[in-house]
């Protein structure tokens, strides 16, 4: 009986690893073709955003709350990235006047 | 069960948006509404803390942080030179092939065919705190120094510099 009201309610892990293995690919498609710097760390967002998930997914399932704490973890990493990052994008754009990656790749201007 | 599928559904279509609009301003609108349903999977995962976290630091603080930029640099117009299409379908593919060999690799792995259920209190503040406190106090102020170290570092980096240095 306890199975049955398990198998109504709740959702096959292998759907959460799908899940988040699709929103990783769409963040790892993103960084390949995009030339925009503020999108391409937008992407790399979401690749975290998705691995977030899952490892909440996996803390839910197993009754372990430490996943759930590395997500808080993740999360404040992303934060300390995305400051400095924008603030790296800021400074190429005043001596560039261009946020295209292609216009780093000269080693001195 | 099927509000996950609509909400996984909402996701991936608003994720696919984000990467494909030309306009970098609907791109990161696009962003807040796909972390807007990482919120709500969050929720029906019943771990509350993460959700409200997640709500707070991504969609409140990175996000405005995100357009902030774009509308410092003025960028909210397609100026974006596009790659070439040969390129964009090069990026496609090796997507592709990282996201076959996921699910190859979930194929032949065992899990034992568990169910995720949104009912465990793993999630709940209370437990998060106890955990958090007692066995992880080292990583969480060591997490404090890397936050103002980026503090320092962001206002370093995105200060004008003086004329005679």
């Amino acid at each position: 009986m306890d199975h049955i009201i398990q198998h109504i309610q709740g959702i096959p892990l292998n759907h959460y690893l799908i899940f988040c293995s699709i929103i990783f690919a769409i963040g790892v498609v993103g960084v390949l073709i995009r030339r925009n710097v503020i999108i391409i760390m937008m992407s790399i967002e979401l690749m975290l955003n998705s691995v977030n998930l899952l490892l909440a997914a996996f803390s839910a399932y197993r009754g372990d709350a430490s996943g759930q704490v590395f997500v808080f973890f993740v999360m404040a990493l992303a934060a300390a990235e995305v400051a400095v990052g924008l603030a790296i994008v800021i400074m190429v754009y005043r001596n560039t006047k261009s946020v295209d990656l292609e216009s780093l790749s000269k080693l001195r201007w | 069960m099927t509000a996950f599928y609509f909400v996984a559904f909402l996701s991936i279509f608003f994720a696919l948006m984000t990467i494909f609009t030309k306009n970098p301003v609907h791109s990161v609108l696009y962003l807040v509404i796909t972390f807007f349903t990482f919120t709500v999977h969050y929720i029906m995962l019943n771990a509350q803390f993460l959700a409200v976290v997640n709500f707070i630091v991504y969609m409140g603080a990175i996000m405005v942080l995100f357009l902030f930029v774009l509308m410092l640099l003025n960028l909210n117009k397609d100026t974006e030179p596009m790659k070439s299409n040969l390129v964009k379908i090069m990026g496609a593919v090796a997507g592709m092939c990282l996201l076959a060999t996921f699910l190859g690799a979930f194929r032949v792995i065992e899990l034992d065919n568990g169910f995720v259920t949104g009912n465990s209190d793993v999630g709940l503040v209370k437990n998060l705190g106890k955990v958090l406190f007692d066995e992880f106090l080292l990583p969480f102020e060591l997490s404090s120094i890397l936050l103002l170290t980026a503090m320092v570092g962001a206002i370093l980096l995105a200060k004008k510099e003086t004329k005679e240095a």
